[in-house]
């Protein structure tokens, strides 16, 4: 342990003697391009490749969900327009091809999911953050980091390769259920596509686990003087216990690709038993299929909270700044976040109740299921009574912020329906579920990244964006996305995954229904993209950041400079004496987390005449 | 370093489990005998984490020579491993069970090909520490802790740490396919 800590001050001491030199003489530190802007082990570099590399990938990742949504609103339409670029995958008739249909939907979930909610989110904002937030010059390994971002990148280029197979990528889900996925004879995006997904995903989960490792390491050792677990800022909470998640599950999901390797490419049969194709009997015996889709949900579920904690974790950070009021609740705020993530681990087979599973452990995961809803409900009145009464500043940032909590309720509430097994064996595979999801974990979760890149692309490139296009972008979004997903619930028993509904009488109710949802879709993009052109064009030309501290806010990453260098801090690291949410206290604005406690002042938890009786007590018992 | 064993376990569990689960499921499971050359294995291993730590030991004790020949008996003792283990899919392989054939066999060989890696991957490790005893203390004046960058101090520490998981894990593995 001593060991330790001397390698940390020697550490610090050589960090603080070369931001020092760097004060005094600029020109003694040439970086060349590469190494400062691409092979960089700076964390705020790392953070904006991973950003600006997220929003690559969600304008494809969005710009299929379009594609695929024209096929559905319009089932009879001629395509051949889109021949062009999309070449054979469009039928002779003018329709997406289903084999490609598929191959739509299974990229549209994975690259959203990993690629852009994952990687995008929290590698973006764990990396931006947590150093600057806890007060430490970098993160624990700045080459390790880098290595992070470079294996997501290898695993972006190998799945972007996979769309130029000539059997197209993966069009088995983005779930990879074998024996769809396993077979190379069972659909054309299995021929090769699930070979490029798997490896593409094992990349993705190194890169993962090396960023969790960082994360995890940086927030327990290098916390700068005075920054105690409860004082820190609930959103680096909430990308600690991310990536503890993370760590603890993708490894799983890890085993599960592997085994699907071989059994795709070895002739080994972990997931195939007794399949007849073509009538012919496969040679593979006494693997299970089931196996599979718990390796992969004792990943798939903590990963829809590796989704949204980080979300939420900025979220409580923006609301409670621009409500100029301490959060509500903030040991209640971490203990929720303990619990969602202990309870994230025991509710997975809850996406599995139509496998057959026993009734009985059905519902034991039914009950684990609807308690995650607790402490979900604690979050969600604290989010309000953080606003009850505050000053609300009603910034993009700020009402992005909202919509989140707005978006998380309306998903939310449906998720009691489903965790339900006797409902959900009703709804299983259907519009209600993808609504569910989209809302609660998609939507919302872009939400709260729209709300912290809008509160700190300040601190990130030293501009503002537009603040118009900011509003415009905020109420096209959150109008579209209710006009998308509020309907679907009405789809009810529309299955999912079918490139049209057109052959069943039944289902023809819903054709003007998918149009509107279409076009609401097609809108909301339009809005994404004109947000993506504020985001680049405000890197450049955006008004100039001129004050240090352009929020009052009270964490550390505003007493950095305007255009913080590596190391972040010109001189000492700063101090902390108090917690992150002193807004409005003893009738100032705000008391940054630097500032030490005045006399006669308590910090937040402390009860002046508890601890007097404490202490009153404890001398009675002692003397 | 801990950090990133707790996600190994977590691999190794699934792998571990998927295992029971599908023992439980499956009604052609074939039961057979461990090679022999895995026992021999377990016992290797066991010696080269003691090696390891006595490699430690004497690193914080400052005996350069007894530090060198741990090392070096702790890396051949692990190349010696990863033979015995290779020796042990041939014989499994010579008995008619194989990769493809029944999901036992197969499982037995995911698991140790996997343990197989990171053990391997020990082994280029404490073949830079091999030559890092040999190489950085030449000098009369050069004990092992002084004059080190504390960065590289921390090094034989971590090795051992990892040494004695894969130890460990290979024990936990070789006890866990012989009661099942």
């Amino acid at each position: 342990m001593s060991q330790e800590t001397t390698i940390r001050e020697n550490l610090e001491t050589h960090i603080d003697e070369h931001a020092h030199d760097h004060g005094h003489d600029h020109h003694d530190h040439h970086q060349s391009f590469i190494s400062k802007y691409i092979f960089s082990t700076d964390h705020k570099v790392i953070a904006k490749q991973f950003l600006i590399t997220g929003i690559i990938w969600a304008i494809v990742g969005g710009g299929l969900s379009v594609l695929f949504r024209i096929q559905l609103g319009y089932p009879d339409a001629d395509l051949n327009w889109m021949r062009p670029f999309l070449g054979k995958w469009i039928t002779p008739e003018g329709h997406i091809a289903p084999e490609f249909y598929n191959a739509l939907i299974t990229m549209h979930g994975t690259i959203l999911v990993f690629f852009v909610l994952t990687a995008g989110l929290s590698g973006t904002f764990s990396n931006y953050l947590i150093p600057l937030m806890v007060g430490a010059r970098d993160m624990a390994s700045g080459f390790i980091n880098m290595l992070s971002y470079w294996f997501f990148f290898l695993s972006s280029v190998v799945m972007a390769a996979s769309f130029f197979l000539a059997t197209g990528p993966a069009s088995g889900g983005w779930t990879a259920y074998p024996p769809l996925n396993a077979l190379p004879q069972a659909a054309t995006g299995s021929v090769l596509g699930v070979d490029y997904w798997l490896l593409s995903i094992v990349l993705f989960i190194v890169s993962v686990l090396l960023g969790g490792l960082n994360y995890i390491t940086t927030v327990i050792n290098l916390r700068t003087r005075g920054m105690k677990m409860f004082r820190l800022p609930l959103p680096i909470w909430a990308f600690f216990l991310t990536a503890v998640i993370g760590l603890l599950s993708f490894p799983v999901l890890l085993s599960a690709g592997v085994l699907m390797l071989f059994d795709r490419n070895l002739g080994t049969s972990f997931y195939l038993d007794q399949i007849y194709i073509g009538g012919e009997a496969l040679a593979n015996a006494g693997g299970s299929p089931i196996l599979y889709q718990h390796l992969f949900w004792f990943l798939g579920h903590p990963e829809v909270y590796i989704i949204i904690l980080p979300a939420m974790g900025i979220v409580s950070e923006v609301l409670s700044v621009h409500s100029r009021k301490p959060i509500f609740g903030y040991t209640a705020m971490v203990y929720s976040l303990l619990a969602i993530t202990v309870l994230s681990f025991i509710v997975w087979a809850h996406h599995m109740f139509v496998t057959g599973m026993n009734p009985f452990i059905g519902s034991i995961f039914v009950i684990f299921t609807l308690i995650i809803a607790v402490p979900s409900a604690v979050k969600v009145f604290n989010w309000l009574t953080t606003l009850w009464r505050g000053n609300i500043k009603l910034n993009p940032a700020m009402l992005f912020a909202i919509g989140f909590v707005s978006l998380f309720i309306s998903g939310g509430v449906t998720g009691i329906f489903l965790g339900n097994s006797s409902i959900d064996v009703e709804l299983h595979d259907t519009y209600f579920v993808v609504a569910h999801f989209h809302l609660v974990m998609g939507v919302a979760a872009f939400f709260g990244m729209f709300a912290g890149v809008y509160h700190w692309f300040p601190k990130m490139f030293g501009r503002h964006l537009n603040s118009t296009l900011g509003y415009i972008h905020f109420w096209g979004t959150i109008i579209c996305a209710y006009l998308i997903f509020y309907p679907m619930h009405f789809e009810y028993m529309l299955p999912r995954r079918y490139p049209t509904h057109a052959g069943f009488d039944t289902f023809g109710m819903f054709a003007q229904l998918n149009e509107f949802i279409t076009i609401a879709a097609i809108a909301s993009f339009a809005f994404q993209l004109m947000f993506v052109f504020n985001f680049f064009y405000s890197i450049w030309y955006g008004r100039k950041l001129r004050v240090q501290n352009p929020y009052h806010a009270n964490t550390l990453e505003w007493t950095t400079p305007i255009r913080p260098g590596h190391g972040n801090w010109d001189g000492e690291i700063p101090t902390v004496y108090r917690w992150a949410y002193d807004y409005s206290k003893h009738g100032r604005d705000f008391i940054p987390q630097t500032e030490p406690l005045s006399a006669y002042e308590l910090e937040h938890g402390e009860h002046g005449d508890e601890s007097d009786s404490d202490i009153i007590q404890h001398e009675k018992h002692n003397g | 370093m801990w950090l990133a064993i707790v996600a190994m376990v977590m691999m190794f569990a699934a792998f571990t489990s998927a295992y029971v689960v599908k023992k439980a499921d499956v009604s052609n499971w074939l039961v057979f005998e461990l090679p022999v050359m895995f026992s021999y294995s377990a016992v290797i291993i066991v010696i080269s984490s003691i090696c390891m730590q006595l490699a430690y030991i004497t690193f914080r004790r400052n005996r350069i020579g007894l530090h060198r020949l741990f090392m070096v008996a702790t890396f051949f003792l692990g190349a010696t491993f990863l033979v015995l283990q290779v020796l042990g899919w041939q014989e499994l392989k010579a008995e008619g069970i194989l990769l493809k054939g029944n999901v036992a066999g197969s499982f037995l060989y995911v698991i140790s090909g996997a343990h197989f890696l990171h053990v391997a991957g020990g082994v280029i490790a404490l073949l830079v520490f091999v030559i890092l005893a040999f190489t950085r203390y030449n000098k009369p004046e050069d004990t092992l802790l002084e004059n080190i960058h504390p960065d590289k101090q921390i090094g034989v520490e971590l090795m051992a740490t990892y040494w004695h998981f894969v130890d460990v894990l290979w024990l936990y593995l070789f006890f866990f396919f012989q009661m099942s």
